[in-house]
Parts: structure tokens; C-alpha cells; sequence
């Protein structure tokens, strides 16, 4: 059985918020599927009991006070924006008219 | 290849340690604006050749020397006469010293591309803190320098902007991700550099550039303005010819920052103190994991020759074992992409860089994610979305976490009978552009021995061991205990002091010529 089949790139990659070309989905297909093999070898081990490490640091909530401080100014914020309208990051329409 | 060559004043210059560069400066033999220039003028030469920088801010540079050279005159008034450099508060050891900035870290009102079309005009609002404590500590800019595209690569190759190439050999990559930092150090063109390193970005290339590489414990320096690849695996390090240089830049901006709630508390580690302790005592681990197949010949002779020598200056060896290091790629592969799929689902074409039309959103996030990504970080996105997405997370992302585990007491078991771990930085020495560009699993090999410390959250250091017979570096890693920074650069000193005879003033032929 393949790692990993043409499909299943598509599928991710619809996840993933990227178009991509037919070459690019034969292309990935293979080499996906060579990683995820590699990756499989984990499987041979035991992990029963054994807690993930999520991080390495041993700490836990950081906490700052909860209070109002300034941030970065409107026009700062909005510097590198494609495109801008009314102070506002704009993009294509995601609500349908009623 | 060139050998020890005397040197003349602007090499003297270009190739001064940070603390005989701070003497003259003080002294006023020389100023900041003479030290910024002669780095500019090196930049200009060669780095037509190297093409270490993206961005060079030569007027930024400027500036900030003017303001170095009257923080000294400054402090000379004070004192009625020359600062005696040896009683300089530390935090001023920096003052006018030229550096080169990885692409990767936000530099206010400066442009930072992360070698991603994605951010090919991207002008960062704020500076990462790293950049922020180096401009306090009076230190020159002089540009940023080039990557591997989101800091996922072994070669440079994955750069949107083109390859950086390796000063000792052109025709051969400089390793990476942090590859312009190493390559743009190595050849005089900065004092000492800042990189990235999520799986050996700083001490890959410093080993093939024939430098020094820091990578410090997880939390021992600030995350914040650093674009975000792997969260749990990124630190930044620095870059320097000599290892006491890199002790220096990292204390000048290693230790807590409140905005980063990953950095860790307390105080910030004292490296310099017992830097110079030499090598006597220190119990040496050798795991033969890191030596077994696939460890090209001259990489085993010159890191087993350092061990050598360190035995000779009354350091002992002791044999520990790696039981899970072999699974440590696999691990990497895993929960690294899945990282990154979520930190670069940032990259839609709304609030910063690249975008292109679409119809509706979606299209409009799918097709400015084709054209802004390359290659390399499209095949992290799927592999990372895949490991993450519903059915395989278990499978693949939650067991890759419980053996990183595993690799992690592996780690703490070694140091409870060594101080520190001695093993290669690399299998081989430099290969050749476009070698493994096709072959990703391949690309991946180049860092089997660097990417457990990430996983394990350690810090390391790449030094400096000697040369392969065609004139190219090699490097040795030295890995501790989570915040044994002092440890693993006082052992990387005393390998530098041990090999000088090999490897010391030795200077790539583009760089001097």
C-alpha cells in the first residue's frame, strides 16, 4: 500500500490553503510517501506510558498583568497590507447578501 | 586554499576579534565610521561572489557608527582621557562592532524577507528583541543576510533569492539554514553574525564555513520578532570566528523578555568567567551512534583528532549511548513541518507581503500561497498538515512527541556519567550546489547529528577542528545540559586552543586576495 496516494496530496492540500499543479501532486506523492515511510519506523518502538514532550522548557502559564498598554499604531499595523480601505485590511467578499 | 598570510591593516580590520577591535576603537586608534566603512568595502569586493547579503543598509550602518564614535568620545570625556578596555562595563563591549543580521529576525524599517517571495517587501514594524538589545548595546548593522527559505533547508539552495555559496570553495554550498551569516562571518565581510536554528541552521553552516555556532538551550535567548518556523525547536544563536566572540554576543542578548512567555527566568548565564578553564577534568561523552555508518573518513579523523588533543590537556573520555538517536530524523520530520503548517498558515495575503487575486478568499489564499511559497516550504506545509490532520495525529504527531521523549532521556542519562557530548556537526564536509537539491530524504541526512539537541531543547556549539585534504572545514559539536552554555563554549575554547596550529588564521583566499 502507497504511503500516500494523489488524492490524499490533493485533500491536504486543499487543507493547507495551497494550489498546486499536477506535477507538483505526482512530485509530492513520491516524495511524501519516501518521508512517511521513513517515519513509519517509529512505529517499532514502544510508548507505552511515555508522556509527550510538547515543549522543552518545564514551564507552565506564564502570566502578565492584565492591564491596557500601547500597541502598535493603526497606520504601522496596516504598512504591509496588500490592500487597505478605510483603515481597514480589505479582501474578497466572504458574506453573501442577504 | 591560503594558509597563515600576514596581515595587512584593512585585514586587521576585517578579520579582528571583537575584543581587539573594542581595544583600538577605545584607544581611539580607529573609529566606528573607518570599521563600518572597511566592512562595506569588503561587502562590495566580494560579495558579488558569495552573496551573503539580501539587504545591505549602508547609510543605517553609518549612522549607527557615528553614534558609536560618540559614545566613546562621550565616555572619554568622563574619564578625562582613554578607557582602560580591560574595566569596560561588559555591556559595552560591543560599541561600534560590525554585525550581519539572518534574514529571519525583524528589523524595524528595515526589510526582512526570510529568502521567501511571500516577503520579498515586507518592512517589519518592530525589531525582534535580539536586534533591539544589539542596537542598545551599540553594535553596527551592516545588513541582512541570506537563508534558506523559512529556514528550512541544509544548503542555502532553498533561498527565493538564489544560493549563498561557501567562501572556502564557490563551487560548494555554505550549509543552513543560516548560511549568509556563516559565509558573510567566515570572509570578513561581519564581526560576528545572529542565525536561527531549528535543527542545526547555526551549526551546519558554521562547520562549513569554518566558524563558530551557538545554539543555546530553548529559552536561553528571546524568540520574540523571530519569524516562527518550529516554536517549540527555534533558538537564535550566534556566529562568530572565535569562541569567545560568540560568548560575547551571547551574553549581550541572551536572557528573560517578557515578550517572549517561552524565554526562560532568571538571570542571564555567565559564559566568560571560566571560558579560558582549558579542558582539564572535564569527562568527555562519546556515543558511537554519532560515529558509526554513514560518518565520511576525514570528519571522523579531525573530530577524533580534537578529542585527542583535548586527552592530551588532561580531559578524559567515558563511552555513553544514543540508544534512540537513529530515530531522532524521523521525530524532526514529524513534528517540525507540523509546526511550521501552523505558523505559516499566517502567509494568506491579508495582513502583510504577497497576494494574489482570486474570486473568493480561499482562492485567494491558495493561489498567493503557490506563488509566495517555494519548493522546499510547500513540502513542509503538506507533510506538517498531513501529520496533523485527523486519522494520522496519533500516529504520526503524538508518537513522534513520546519519542522525542525517549531522545530526551537519552540525553540526560549521557550527562549523568559525561559532562559534555562530543560528536561530528555533519557526515561529510561541504558538498557541491545542486548535489541533493532533488533528493530531499538526502537533504535531510545532512543533519542527522545537530537536530536531537533541538528535540531535547540543549545547547551546542560548532567549533573548528581542522580541514579535509581539498582545504575544506570541519567542525566538532560539543552538547550539554539545558543551560550549560558556559560548559559547552569553555570545552569548545579549549578545542580551539588545542587545534590553533591547524586551523587558526587560516582565511578562505576570496576574503584576502
Amino acid at each position: 500500500m502507497p504511503a500516500i496516494t494523489p488524492d490524499e496530496v490533493r485533500h491536504v492540500a486543499r487543507l493547507a490553503r495551497l494550489e498546486l499543479s499536477e506535477e507538483e501532486v505526482a512530485r509530492f506523492t513520491r516524495q511524501l510517501g519516501e518521508i512517511l515511510q521513513a517515519a513509519r519506523r517509529l512505529q517499532e518502538l514502544d510508548t507505552e506510558g511515555v508522556d509527550p514532550t510538547f515543549y522543552p522548557l518545564p514551564l507552565r502559564n506564564v502570566f502578565r498583568p492584565d492591564e491596557v498598554r500601547p500597541s502598535l499604531p493603526r497606520e504601522r499595523v496596516l504598512q504591509n497590507a496588500p490592500e487597505v480601505e478605510a483603515d481597514m485590511f480589505r479582501v474578497p467578499r466572504i458574506i453573501e447578501e442577504a | 586554499m591560503t594558509g597563515a598570510v600576514a596581515m595587512t591593516e584593512e585585514e586587521a580590520l576585517l578579520f579582528g576579534s571583537i575584543e581587539e577591535l573594542s581595544e583600538r576603537l577605545w584607544r581611539g586608534e580607529i573609529s566606528a565610521r573607518e570599521l563600518a566603512e572597511a566592512h562595506l568595502r569588503q561587502i562590495e569586493r566580494i560579495d558579488g561572489e558569495i552573496h551573503a547579503y539580501l539587504t545591505v543598509v549602508a547609510e543605517r550602518a553609518l549612522t549607527q557608527a557615528d553614534a558609536a564614535d560618540r559614545w566613546i568620545a562621550r565616555r572619554r570625556q568622563e574619564q578625562g582621557g582613554p578607557v582602560d578596555v580591560r574595566r569596560l562595563d561588559p555591556s559595552e563591549r560591543l560599541v561600534g562592532i560590525p554585525w550581519a543580521c539572518k534574514d529571519v529576525l525583524c528589523t524595524e524599517g528595515v526589510r526582512t524577507t526570510c529568502g521567501s517571495r511571500m516577503l520579498e517587501s515586507f518592512v517589519p514594524p518592530y525589531s525582534a528583541t535580539v536586534v533591539t538589545r544589539l542596537d542598545e548595546a551599540g553594535a553596527v548593522m551592516l545588513g541582512k543576510v541570506n537563508m534558506d527559505e523559512f529556514a528550512m533547508g541544509s544548503s542555502n539552495e532553498n533561498s527565493a533569492f538564489g544560493p549563498t555559496r561557501n567562501p572556502w570553495d564557490l563551487d560548494r554550498v555554505p550549509g543552513g539554514s543560516s548560511g549568509g551569516s556563516a559565509a558573510a562571518v567566515a570572509a570578513g565581510e561581519a564581526v560576528f553574525s545572529l542565525g536561527s536554528d531549528t535543527g542545526g541552521s547555526v551549526r551546519l553552516p558554521a562547520s562549513y564555513c569554518g566558524v563558530v555556532g551557538l545554539k543555546p538551550t530553548y529559552g536561553a535567548v528571546s524568540r520574540y520578532g523571530l519569524v516562527a518556523f518550529a516554536s517549540s525547536l527555534d533558538q537564535v544563536g550566534p556566529i562568530a570566528r572565535r569562541v569567545r566572540d560568540c560568548a560575547i554576543v551571547f551574553e549581550a542578548v541572551a536572557g528573560p523578555d517578557p515578550m517572549d512567555s517561552t524565554s526562560a527566568p532568571g538571570p542571564v548565564p555567565a559564559v566568560l568567567p571560566t571560558l579560558e578553564h582549558g579542558a582539564g577534568g572535564v569527562r568527555l561523552g562519546l556515543a558511537p551512534e554519532y560515529f558509526g555508518e554513514g560518518l565520511s573518513a576525514p570528519v571522523r579523523e579531525a573530530v577524533m583528532g580534537a578529542v585527542a588533543r583535548l586527552e592530551r590537556e588532561g580531559a578524559t573520555t567515558v563511552e555513553v549511548r544514543m540508544p534512540h538517536l537513529e530515530y531522532a530524523l524521523p521525530v524532526y520530520y514529524i513534528i517540525s513541518p507540523s509546526e511550521a503548517s501552523s505558523n505559516l498558515a499566517r502567509y494568506d495575503g491579508v495582513r502583510y507581503g504577497l497576494r494574489r487575486p482570486g474570486d473568493d478568499v480561499v482562492a485567494m489564499f491558495s493561489r498567493t500561497r503557490r506563488d509566495g511559497f517555494g519548493d522546499e516550504v510547500k513540502r513542509r506545509i503538506m507533510l506538517g498538515t498531513y501529520a496533523l490532520s485527523t486519522g494520522y495525529y496519533e500516529a504520526f504527531y503524538l508518537k513522534a512527541q513520546k519519542v522525542r521523549t525517549l531522545i530526551r532521556r537519552d540525553f540526560e542519562q549521557a550527562f549523568e556519567r559525561a559532562d559534555v557530548l562530543v560528536t561530528p556537526v555533519s557526515p561529510s564536509v561541504p558538498f557541491r550546489l545542486g548535489e541533493r537539491v532533488d533528493d530531499p530524504l538526502q537533504m535531510y541526512l545532512t543533519d542527522i547529528y545537530t537536530l536531537s539537541v533541538n528535540l531535547a531543547g540543549l545547547p551546542a556549539v560548532s567549533v573548528p577542528c581542522g580541514f579535509s585534504p581539498e582545504g575544506l572545514p570541519i567542525g566538532v559539536q560539543i552538547i550539554g545540559p539545558a543551560f550549560a552554555e558556559a560548559r559547552v563554549l569553555q570545552v569548545a575554547r579549549a578545542v580551539e586552543a588545542a587545534v590553533a596550529d591547524q586551523v587558526a588564521d587560516r582565511r578562505p583566499a576570496v576574503a584576502v586576495r
